[in-house]
């Protein structure tokens, strides 16, 4: 296509790339067998799956050969999460702030 | 109007575009933005899915951990991450030309999605044969079922389009009438549905596994 044609030997990256996918998604499952907190394992297990989504929008679906495309696809994207985060308040409150909480 | 300025507007117009169709936005042609545009779009679907599922989770005190074994669902992560690679190989081969390489590699990848859906449903119904259904399940919160068959539902649903169009794409790009840009469109939306699947497995799943 334009600007993102695929050059040759690229398939040893793409290969290297699919390497660190399996070896990212192994370490999400050894965090769930640590003795650590709910929320811990969460936050732990958020930040492998953002570098593992990082690496298959940059490599494989070729977001790092367009600047202009892959800051629109970011700043939109970051937006839309950071919009979603307003009801997380609300939520620990529900478990902590009712008359019926423990 | 004069008929010379006519012509200098007629002719300006037509360079302007020109112009304009010879640059796209960010350089992508306007078929694989299409794509683009639907990807963030359904990204956002998936997020608020994901974090609607975590609002609840957060304030459900009893909220159920059924599963005992992380078997299934790793079988099932290392075959959706292998078909992005087999994607990735296809629109390799198509943008060299070789159209009988590229026409494998795409249906090696539907082979693939479809031995995950297989999977898939083998969980689901496992599941439902323990008791769980999109209002009840016997260890504790009903809004456990309704997440996690509206959630993996929508990935599935989305993995099963995937191999239908993976399938129609590969065989008109064999037949001559699709170009390697198709396969790689296809292939854009292939390798979304495997980065939701990376989000979806820590928070659904592993996250709710029963030590």
């Amino acid at each position: 296509m334009t600007d993102d044609t695929h050059k040759p030997g690229g398939m040893r990256k793409d290969l290297i790339v699919y390497v660190c996918l399996l070896a990212l998604a192994a370490i999400q499952f050894v965090i769930t067998y640590q003795d650590i907190s709910a929320s811990q394992m969460f936050l732990r297990m958020l930040v492998v799956a953002i570098i593992e989504g990082g690496l298959a929008l940059l490599f494989f679906m070729h977001l790092s050969d367009n600047r202009g495309l892959r800051w629109f696809v970011i700043i939109f994207t970051v937006a839309v999460l950071l919009g979603l985060q307003y009801g997380w308040t609300d939520s620990f409150r529900l478990t902590s702030g009712v008359p019926w909480a423990h | 109007m004069s008929q010379a300025d006519l012509s200098m507007h007629g002719q300006v117009s037509r360079t302007s575009a020109t112009e304009t169709m010879a640059a796209p936005a960010f350089s992508v042609p306007a078929k694989k933005m299409a794509m683009w545009l639907f990807i963030i779009a359904d990204s956002a679907t998936f997020a608020g899915c994901l974090v609607a599922y975590g609002f609840s989770r957060n304030a459900t005190p009893n909220w159920p951990r059924p599963f005992h074994s992380i078997t299934n669902v790793a079988l099932m992560t290392f075959i959706l991450l292998t078909s992005s690679l087999t994607m990735t190989f296809a629109i390799r081969d198509a943008q060299a030309g070789d159209k009988g390489k590229a026409f494998r590699w795409t249906l090696l990848t539907a082979v693939l999605g479809a031995a995950f859906g297989v999977l898939h449903i083998r969980e689901w119904m496992a599941l439902i044969d323990g008791g769980t259904t999109l209002f009840h399940n016997p260890w504790g919160t009903p809004l456990f079922g309704a997440f996690f068959f509206s959630i993996t539902g929508l990935h599935l649903g989305h993995v099963t389009g995937g191999v239908i169009a993976l399938i129609a794409v590969a065989l008109r790009y064999q037949g001559g009438r699709y170009q390697a840009d198709d396969l790689e469109i296809t292939g854009l939306y292939w390798h979304f549905v495997d980065l939701v699947w990376m989000f979806v497995v820590p928070l659904i799943y592993l996250l709710n596994l029963s030590h």
